[in-house]
């Protein structure tokens, strides 16, 4: 083989290993990406993860929607999780509180957090809650059970095909995680 | 395969070592060519075999010889075995084989790290096969290995994750080693626009497998920090999205399934103007396809996904750009089909399998398109239709042109002619028995059989029996061409074949104006004439 070539290669093959690299970059990049498009564009049912400051809308009086509560547990956690009612009707712009009940069925202290869901998920961005136990993990002494509230609105803006919203939790013990 | 030494040029040309060492440590294109085709045919019937185990489990409705996980573990295995044992090596091997060949030159660019890539392969594949045997079995979740299922799997998780990590270098250092051969080795006079549409869709493949690669690599690396280092990328109770490993996995895995079709034009079109007797039609628009398609490739992804809850605006954008990608492969299909018009056409076995290709992978083509509109798909979204669809352009595509890149170049790898009668059989039984394998799949699906299960309702029963039918006379036939392998191999039928093996050949390409079987270093001194009938 000429020189030539030996260093052709070489500079080619430096250019290319970057490339390897830069894309093994790009796949860790899509992560943060994700997040800031689903957050922008209020796909997937991304939900605000803090609380909104309680502003007052023009309250709609002619239209209804139903939102719906759903819970659930993700695998084996071991706990009791319930909402106080499966659904309610709302006009858009009122502020409604609804409360969801969790308790710890271990006779250990439990760390859980509650992740939640809206459908559909163009709907997300109009589901606002001032006050929610999703927002930071809650922790559960040993057999401890609690109510807790949910408050909420719906953002009149919303387009008027929406009728139905349905807002899942699931909890998931994060114990083992966040003790350390 | 023994490396004839050519009288002209010895003085620098000193042959393979000797003994089963050569094989370890050899650095010569067509030595480690060589290895990437036995082991990718290996593979094609380990791989095999678990499919086998998939068609007799579905035989009848109720659970008859394996238990539901295994079952999943072979469903999973299968593909990976196929995607990344089988049909990528085979064409890494043809690559390593035939680009050095066609564009002049007497060897890859980076020889050493070409056998360095080899043998990650073999680690990277004999990893995969050890979680067969791991506590737990092999991961069960499917080839795409979705979170949270992929995170149940149990001893296994790790040493397959590795494992795609061996196999994702592998491919890379492959895919570098290309690159540079193309661009650095070419001999002179062959321009860019005059290399052979192997080597062109090599290139572009090589590109995808650099950019892709790394991409898998990290997704696998984050399913890995998830279970063993309690980082949340996919974990919702971190604040994490399983939805997002679909996004990245499918960045990676739509180009990833084009990795395996180009290469795959790139041999039609090879094989087809040379048994049609006339230049392959519209080469430039080949090359521009091609490009389109590899393209294209990376902004399609989430027509994979579009059952996960994506908004409107989404799906549509998805759905028309995949419908865009018929365009290009359009354009392949009719040249194709205008090389061969009023061609002087013979049927040799390379031919039929290139003509079945044609006519089958279209097929596939269209029921791509059928998915690809979003409304409809979530119809066929995960059933048998989806697998009908895929393994038509796998099958009948991939595997058949290989078959046919086989029969088309052993003489030239060998010296030796195959037995056209025995190859011929093998043609017609494999074609008919694909299609009985495969399109009751197409009914399968419309009905709404889910794929991955072991266990179906009764309804579903006659087609399923039909389909292993043709399954296993599909399996069984390819043991004809393990026997012409090599009987190939040993001397063929006797026939002493010339340079050119196939009539004005050499016209075609630069690996028929060598000896066959050729020298050991290709061309050591560049070819002086370029052939441009391919074009």
């Amino acid at each position: 083989m000429k020189e030539g070539v030996k260093q052709k290669n070489a500079k080619l093959v430096r250019i290319l290993v970057f490339v390897v690299l830069g894309m093994f970059g790009f796949g860790y990049a899509l992560v943060p990406l994700y997040d800031v498009l689903c957050e922008v564009t209020g796909l997937n049912g991304k939900v605000e993860s803090a609380a909104v400051k309680e502003v007052s809308y023009e309250v709609d009086k002619n239209r209804e929607i139903t939102v719906e509560f759903m819970t659930a547990l993700n695998e084996a956690t071991p706990m009791v999780f319930r909402s106080e009612i499966k659904k309610i009707k709302v006009h858009p712009g009122e502020y409604y509180t609804v409360n969801f009940y969790a308790e710890n069925k271990t006779d250990k202290v439990m760390v859980a957090r509650a992740i939640p869901s809206i459908s559909p998920g163009a709907a997300a961005e109009y589901f606002k809650k001032t006050e929610c136990f999703c927002f930071s993990e809650q922790t559960f002494k040993a057999r401890e059970g609690r109510t807790m509230p949910v408050r909420f609105v719906v953002n009149p803006e919303i387009s008027k095909e929406y009728k139905t919203i349905t807002l899942a939790y699931t909890f998931f013990d994060n114990t083992e995680t966040s003790v350390k | 395969m023994s490396a004839v030494v050519a009288e002209h040029d010895d003085h620098h040309d000193h042959g393979p070592a000797k003994g089963l060492l050569r094989w370890v440590i050899t650095t010569n294109h067509k030595d480690i060519g060589t290895l990437y085709l036995l082991f990718a045919l290996a593979m094609f019937f380990v791989g095999g075999s678990m499919a086998m185990v998939i068609r007799a489990e579905l035989f009848e409705p109720g659970m008859q010889f394996v238990n539901p996980q295994f079952f999943n573990s072979m469903t999973t295995m299968h593909a990976l075995v196929m995607v990344f044992g089988a049909v990528m090596p085979a064409f890494v091997g043809l690559a390593n084989w035939m680009i050095p060949m066609m564009i002049g030159s007497p060897d890859m660019a980076l020889p050493r790290m070409n056998n360095m890539s080899f043998w990650l392969l073999v680690a990277g594949v004999l990893l995969l096969a050890s979680t067969l045997f791991m506590e737990g079995g092999a991961p069960a979740s499917g080839w795409t290995l979705y979170p949270p299922l992929v995170l149940q799997t149990g001893k296994a998780l790790p040493f397959a994750i590795f494992s795609v990590h061996l196999l994702g270098i592998s491919s890379i250092l492959g895919g570098i080693n290309i690159i540079a051969t193309i661009f650095n080795m070419r001999a002179p006079g062959m321009t860019l626009m005059k290399m052979p549409m192997f080597v062109w869709t090599w290139l572009i493949t090589a590109f995808l497998l650099i950019a892709i690669m790394p991409v898998f690599a990290g997704a696998v690396t984050m399913l890995l920090t998830d279970k063993f280092f309690h980082t949340s990328f996919f974990d919702a109770a971190g604040g994490g999205d399983p939805v997002l490993y679909q996004h990245i996995f499918w960045f990676f895995g739509h180009p990833e399934v084009y990795v395996m079709i180009l290469p795959t034009f790139g041999v039609a079109s090879t094989i087809i103007p040379v048994f049609a007797r006339k230049p392959l039609f519209g080469y430039s628009s080949m090359v521009y396809a091609t490009a389109a398609i590899a393209f294209l490739s990376f902004i399609v992804w989430a027509h994979h996904m579009f059952t996960v809850g994506m908004p409107i605006a989404g799906e549509l954008y998805f759905m028309y750009a995949t419908m865009l990608i018929a365009i290009p492969t359009g354009v392949k299909i009719f040249n194709w089909t205008a090389t061969m018009w009023k061609g002087s056409m013979t049927f040799e076995t390379p031919m039929l399998f290139s003509i079945a290709f044609v006519v089958l992978f279209t097929m596939g083509g269209f029921t791509g398109l059928m998915m690809a509109v979003a409304p409809a798909d979530f119809q066929y979204h995960d059933t048998y239709f989806i697998v009908a669809h895929f393994h038509y352009t796998l099958v009948p595509a991939s595997v058949f042109i290989l078959m046919a890149a086989g029969y088309f170049w052993l003489p030239k790898w060998t010296g030796h002619m195959y037995d056209e009668r025995i190859g011929q059989l093998h043609f017609w039984l494999s074609v008919v028995s694909v299609n009985i394998l495969f399109f009751p799949q197409h009914f399968l699906g419309l009905a709404g059989m889910p794929r991955r299960i072991p266990d179906y309702a009764v309804q579903f029963a006659d087609w399923n029996m039909i389909s292993s039918i043709g399954g296993f006379i599909f399996g069984a036939s390819q043991l004809l061409f393990l026997y012409i392998v090599i009987n190939t191999i040993k001397g063929g039928t006797g026939e002493k074949v010339t340079g050119e093996v196939w009539e004005d050949a050499a016209k075609h390409s630069l690996e028929w104006t060598l000896p066959s079987p050729p020298p050991y270093h290709s061309f050591t001194t560049p070819p002086t004439v370029i052939p441009t009938e391919h074009m």
